[in-house]
C-alpha cells in the first residue's frame, strides 16, 4: 500500500548522504573503542590484542576515586530531579492552559536554555560566597547543581507519557468514589511509572556526563570521572582514557536500551 | 521520600574531612607519586593532589575562597603576593626539624628571608624546546617563536604564563622584566601580537605533546622538557640568551589550610635530601635541599637541560615581582594577545 | 458531570498545580535563575587585583566589554578583542548549524522513509552518539586528526602523503568537532518532524507534474520548518557557548566565547568582566531563540492552508 509512495519519497543522493553520516558518526567512538584493546600505548598502530588498560585504569587511585564520585553524585542527583519532576509534571499537564503554567514550563527548561559555560560561571560565583560564610565544602553543591540541569531531562518524557495517558481511566475511578489520592496511588502512579523510571535513566546519564558545570562548582580533591577525564586528555595520549571512555560508552548503551524499552509505544 | 532525604543526608555528609588527609594543590605533572605513596607509608597520611596550570590560575582559585585546599606551590615570584594577601601561614619553625637541610644560598632568599614562609620544592629555567627533526639551526634564542623561522611556522607553542612570556619577550626588544617604561612594553607588544599568527597554540601539557609529535617547538620549563627528551630523543632544550627566567617553586601552607598537623609533616618529610631527590627525579628539575644529589640518577646529573650550562647561565635572572602600574601595562597587554 | 466547573474546584484545581510544581520552581530558582541574577549583580562590581571581586560598584566591567582605553596612548576605541571573539564564535556556530542541517536533513529524511521496524534500529543508533559523553566524542576526534592520529598514520602509510597534515589546533579541529558532537541535536528534531509528515502530499505534487527538487523546495521544507527551526535551535546554542570542544581541540590560541569566559575567572583575574560577557551571551542567546520561534509560529499561522 505505501510502497508506492516510497519512490516519490526517495530524493536522490539522500540515501548516499544519510549512510555516510552514520558511518561518520561511528567511526570516532569505533577506533576509540578499538583501541582501547590495543597492546601497545598508541592510538593509531595496532600491536594486538589485550585487555591491559582496563585492570590498569581501575588500579588508578584517582579514577576509581572519581568513577564513585560521579555514581555518587549521579544517583542523589538524578533521584531528587525525578521526583521533583513528576510533581511538576502532574502538576502542570493535562490542566487549563494558565500564564502560571508557562512560567514553570519555562524555569523548568530553562538549563536547556541557558549555554553551559554561563550556568557554569553563576554558580560558581553564588557558591564561591556560601562556601565561604558557611565552611562547608561537602558534595551538596554538586548535587544541587546536578540535580537542577538534570530536571528538564527528566520532566521531558514524564510530561510525554502523562499526556498521552487516557484521562477515562482517572474520570472512571473518580465516578466508582475513590478519593484523589487513591485515584494518584493506584491509577495514574502505576500508569506514569515507566515515563518517571525513562527520565530517571536520562537524568542519569546527563549528570554522568557533565563536565562544565562540574568544573566550576567543584572544589578540591572532588573530581567526577569526566573532569578527571578532561584532564588527561589535556595532558597525556595513554590508552586509559580509551579504556575508562569504552566503559563509560557501555553503561550509556545499557541504560539507552532500557530507556528506549520502557518508551516504545504499545501499539 | 524519607528513605530519599535520608540518602541526600549520608552522602553529603560522607564528604566530610577524614583523619591523616591532605590536599595538596600543585602544578601538574609536578608530583612524585612514588614520594606520596612513601609519606602515606610513613606518616598514614594520604595526598590528593590537584593540578593547576599557572601562578595565576592558583591565585584566583584560592582567592576566590572555598577552595579545600591546604598547601600550594607558587613561584618566588609569586610569594610576595601571597603573602601581601595573607593567604599563606607563616611556619612554625620548631615543628620543621629538617629545615637546617636547605641548600645555604636558597635560605636567606629575598622573597622569603630565612624560609618562613616556603619550602623548597624545585628550581627551574623557563627556555624554548625544539624538535631537531623539525628545525636544525640555532635553538638558544627567543626568535624562535618572537620571529619564527620559516621551518617552525605554525608549528610553535607559547605556553599562556604570562609573566614568563613577557618577561622574555622584554628581554627580547632590550628591556627588563616588570619594566614600567612604555617604550619597551609597547615594543614588546607590537613583537607579540607580530608573531602570534606564525604560532599553532597557546596551551600547556607540552611534555606529551613533544613526546608525541603533536609539537615541534614550544616556550617551555627545562625539566618538562627534559621529560619529553627521555620518551623522544629528538626533542632538544634551548636557553634564550636574550635572556630567560629562572623559577623557584616552593610550598606553602595556606591561612585557611584544615589539616595544618599534616601539613608540616609533609613539609618535614620534603626536605630530607632522600626525598628531595625523589621529587626531582619524577619533574626532572633541580631542588633546593642540601645532599640530594647524592641519591639522584647519572642522567639528572649530567644532563644540561636540567644543570644549566655554565656559559648559557649568564642570561638567566630570577623574575621580579611586579609593581602594580607594570602589572596593568601586562595585563592590557596579555588580553590583546588573547584575542 | 456538570459543563461548567464550579469556582472553587477550579481554584482548587489551579494550587494544586502550583504546590506539584513548588518544588521544581525553588530547585531551579537555587540551583539556576537565582546564580544568574547573583552574576548580573558581579557584572556591576570592581575587579579585585589578583581575582575575585571587590565589594563596590563599578561600570568598569561593562565599559571594557564594549570600549577599551589603549594603555600607551590613552585613546578610547572598541573593544575589538571581544568582538573577534564573539564574531568568531557565532561564525563558527552558524557554519556548524548550517552544515548539520546540510547533511542532517538527508539522514532524517532517510530514517523517516524506511519501514517501522528499520526506523526504531535507526533511530537507536542515531541517539547512541547523542547520549555519549561529550569527551568521549571530542576525544575520539582528537585520535583521529592529531598529527600521529589515526588519519595521518594511515594517509602515511599508504604513500599519500610524506607529512603529516596539521590539523589539530585549527580552526578546522574546532569545526570538524563541533559538527561531529552536534549532529545528532539536529537529526532528532528533524526527524520528528518529517515523521509527522503526511507522504501522500508528495503524491498529489508529484501527480501534477512537479520535480523532485520542487517537491523538497515548495511542498517537504516549509511543512517540516518547525523541526528545522527546533533543530537550529539546538544546536547553534550551545555551539555558541561551546567551551569544551574548542579547548580540547583548539589548542587556546583562537578562543571561542566560552573560553574567553572561563579565562576571566582564571589567569584572566577579572570576574566582573566575566560576569558581564556571561550576561551579553545569554542575552545573544535569547534573541536568537526568539527570533526564531517567531519565524516558527508565524510560518505555521501561514502553513495553514
Amino acid at each position: 500500500m505505501a510502497d508506492r509512495s516510497f519512490d516519490i519519497a526517495r530524493l536522490p543522493g539522500f540515501a548516499t548522504i544519510a549512510v555516510t553520516v552514520f558511518v561518520m558518526l561511528y567511526l570516532p567512538i569505533a577506533m576509540l573503542v578499538v583501541f582501547s584493546f590495543n597492546a601497545g600505548d598508541s592510538v593509531a598502530i595496532w600491536e594486538g590484542f589485550s585487555l591491559r588498560w582496563y585492570p590498569e585504569a581501575w588500579a588508578n587511585e584517582a579514577v576509581k576515586d572519581a568513577t564513585l564520585r560521579s555514581l555518587q553524585i549521579a544517583t542523589a542527583a538524578s533521584l531528587i530531579a525525578t521526583t521533583v519532576a513528576t510533581m511538576a509534571a502532574l502538576g502542570t499537564t493535562r490542566r487549563r492552559a494558565t500564564r502560571g503554567q508557562s512560567f514553570v514550563y519555562l524555569m523548568i527548561n530553562q538549563p536547556l536554555m541557558v549555554p553551559e559555560i554561563v550556568t557554569g560561571v553563576a554558580l560558581l560565583v553564588f557558591f564561591s560566597t556560601i562556601k565561604v560564610a558557611t565552611g562547608y565544602q561537602g558534595l551538596g553543591y554538586l548535587i544541587l547543581a546536578h540535580a537542577a540541569f538534570c530536571t528538564p531531562f527528566a520532566y521531558l518524557p514524564i510530561r510525554a507519557r502523562l499526556e498521552g495517558m487516557d484521562l477515562a481511566l482517572e474520570t472512571a475511578a473518580a465516578d466508582l468514589y475513590a478519593s484523589p489520592w487513591q485515584t494518584f496511588r493506584h491509577v495514574t502512579l502505576p500508569l506514569v511509572m515507566p515515563g518517571a523510571v525513562a527520565g530517571l535513566m536520562l537524568a542519569f546519564v546527563t549528570s554522568l556526563d557533565d563536565v562544565v558545570i562540574t568544573l566550576f562548582v567543584k572544589s578540591a580533591g572532588q573530581d567526577t570521572l569526566p573532569t578527571y577525564m578532561l584532564a588527561q586528555i589535556r595532558r597525556s595520549v595513554s590508552a586509559e582514557v580509551n579504556a575508562i571512555s569504552t566503559l563509560l560508552l557501555l553503561l550509556t548503551v545499557v541504560l539507552l536500551t532500557l530507556f528506549f524499552l520502557l518508551t516504545r509505544k504499545r501499539t | 521520600m524519607k528513605k530519599l532525604l535520608t540518602t541526600v543526608a549520608i552522602l553529603c555528609a560522607g564528604a566530610a574531612h577524614a583523619e591523616g588527609e591532605l590536599q595538596l594543590y600543585n602544578w601538574g605533572d609536578y608530583t612524585s607519586p612514588e614520594l606520596l605513596t612513601k609519606f602515606e607509608e610513613e606518616t598514614g597520611i594520604k595526598v590528593t593532589v590537584t593540578d593547576y596550570d599557572s601562578n595565576d590560575t592558583a591565585l584566583a582559585k584560592v582567592e576566590a575562597g572555598g577552595h579545600g585546599y591546604d598547601m600550594v606551590v607558587p613561584s618566588a615570584n609569586y610569594i610576595p603576593i601571597w603573602r601581601e594577601k595573607g593567604l599563606i601561614q607563616e611556619l612554625d619553625l620548631s615543628k620543621l626539624p629538617n629545615h637546617g637541610n636547605i641548600a645555604s644560598q636558597w635560605v636567606d632568599v629575598p622573597f622569603d628571608p630565612g624560609r618562613k614562609f616556603s619550602i623548597p620544592w624545585q628550581i627551574g629555567a623557563t627556555g624554548i624546546a625544539v624538535n631537531s627533526d623539525a628545525y636544525s639551526g640555532d635553538i638558544n634564542t627567543s626568535a624562535i617563536f618572537l620571529d619564527t623561522p620559516e621551518d617552525l611556522v605554525g608549528k610553535v607553542n607559547v605556553t599562556p604564563e604570562m609573566n614568563d612570556i613577557m618577561s622574555l619577550a622584554l628581554w627580547y626588544v632590550g628591556g627588563e622584566p616588570c619594566s614600567e617604561d612604555p617604550e619597551m612594553l609597547k615594543a614588546a607588544r607590537d613583537a607579540l601580537i607580530a608573531a602570534k599568527p606564525d604560532w599553532q597554540s597557546m596551551d600547556y601539557g607540552m611534555t606529551e605533546k613533544l613526546s608525541a609529535n603533536d609539537t615541534m617547538a614550544s616556550v617551555y620549563w627545562n625539566g618538562a622538557v627534559f621529560r619529553a627528551h627521555l620518551q623522544n630523543d629528538k626533542v632538544q632544550f634551548g636557553y634564550p640568551q636574550e635572556g630567560f627566567p629562572l623559577f623557584m617553586d616552593s610550598v606553602a601552607l595556606l591561612s585557611d589550610a584544615q589539616n595544618v598537623e599534616e601539613a608540616y609533616k609533609f613539609l618535614d618529610f620534603i626536605m630530607v635530601p632522600e626525598n628531595a631527590a625523589m621529587i626531582s627525579e619524577f619533574a626532572r628539575y633541580a631542588n633546593g635541599i642540601e645532599g640530594s644529589e647524592a641519591f639522584m640518577d647519572e642522567a639528572m646529573k649530567t644532563s644540561p637541560m636540567v644543570n644549566i650550562p655554565p656559559e648559557m647561565a649568564e642570561a638567566g635572572e630570577f623574575l621580579p615581582t611586579c609593581s602594580a602600574k607594570s602589572l596593568e601595562y601586562y595585563t592590557a597587554i596579555w588580553t590583546e594577545l588573547q584575542k | 458531570m456538570s459543563t461548567a466547573p464550579p469556582d472553587p474546584k477550579l481554584r482548587a484545581e489551579v494550587r494544586r498545580g502550583w504546590l506539584l510544581s513548588a518544588p521544581a520552581l525553588v530547585l531551579l530558582a537555587v540551583g539556576a535563575s537565582g546564580p544568574l541574577l547573583i552574576m548580573l549583580v558581579y557584572s556591576f562590581l570592581e575587579a579585585g587585583q589578583y581575582g575575585n571581586v571587590e565589594w563596590a560598584l563599578s561600570f568598569k566591567a561593562w565599559f571594557n566589554v564594549v570600549l577599551t582605553r589603549d594603555i600607551f596612548d590613552d585613546t578610547l576605541g572598541f573593544a575589538d578583542a571581544h568582538l573577534t571573539i564573539f564574531w568568531r564564535s557565532a561564525k563558527l556556530a552558524l557554519l556548524t548549524t548550517l552544515f548539520a542541517f546540510v547533511v542532517g536533513f538527508p539522514t532524517a529524511w532517510f530514517i523517516a522513509t524506511r519501514s517501522p521496524g528499520l526506523r526504531t534500529a535507526l533511530l537507536f543508533l542515531i541517539t547512541i552518539p547523542f547520549w555519549t559523553n561529550l569527551l568521549i566524542r571530542t576525544f575520539a576526534i582528537n585520535q583521529i586528526i592529531r598529527n600521529e592520529g589515526f588519519l595521518n598514520t594511515g594517509l602515511l602509510y599508504l604513500g599519500i602523503i610524506n607529512q603529516p597534515i596539521v590539523m589539530l589546533y585549527t580552526d578546522f579541529a574546532v569545526f570538524i568537532g563541533m559538527t561531529y558532537v552536534y549532529l545528532p541535536l539536529m537529526v532528532l528534531p528533524l526527524f520528528a518532524a518529517i515523521d509527522r509528515f503526511d507522504m501522500r502530499l508528495l503524491q498529489a505534487g508529484y501527480d501534477l507534474y512537479a520535480s523532485r527538487w520542487q517537491l523538497l523546495r515548495h511542498i517537504i521544507v516549509p511543512v517540516v520548518k518547525p523541526g528545522i527551526i527546533s533543530g537550529s535551535i539546538l544546536v547553534f546554542i550551545p555551539a555558541l557557548g561551546a567551551y569544551v570542544t574548542p579547548r580540547i581541540l583548539g589548542g587556546g590560541r583562537n578562543m571561542m566565547i566560552g573560553n574567553f569566559i572561563e579565562l576571566q575567572f582564571g589567569q584572566g583575574r577579572n570576574w566582573p568582566l566575566g560576569a558581564a560577557l556571561s550576561v551579553v551571551l545569554l542575552v545573544v542567546v535569547s534573541i536568537a531563540l526568539i527570533v526564531y520561534t517567531r519565524f516558527a509560529t508565524g510560518s505555521q499561522d501561514r502553513s495553514h492552508g
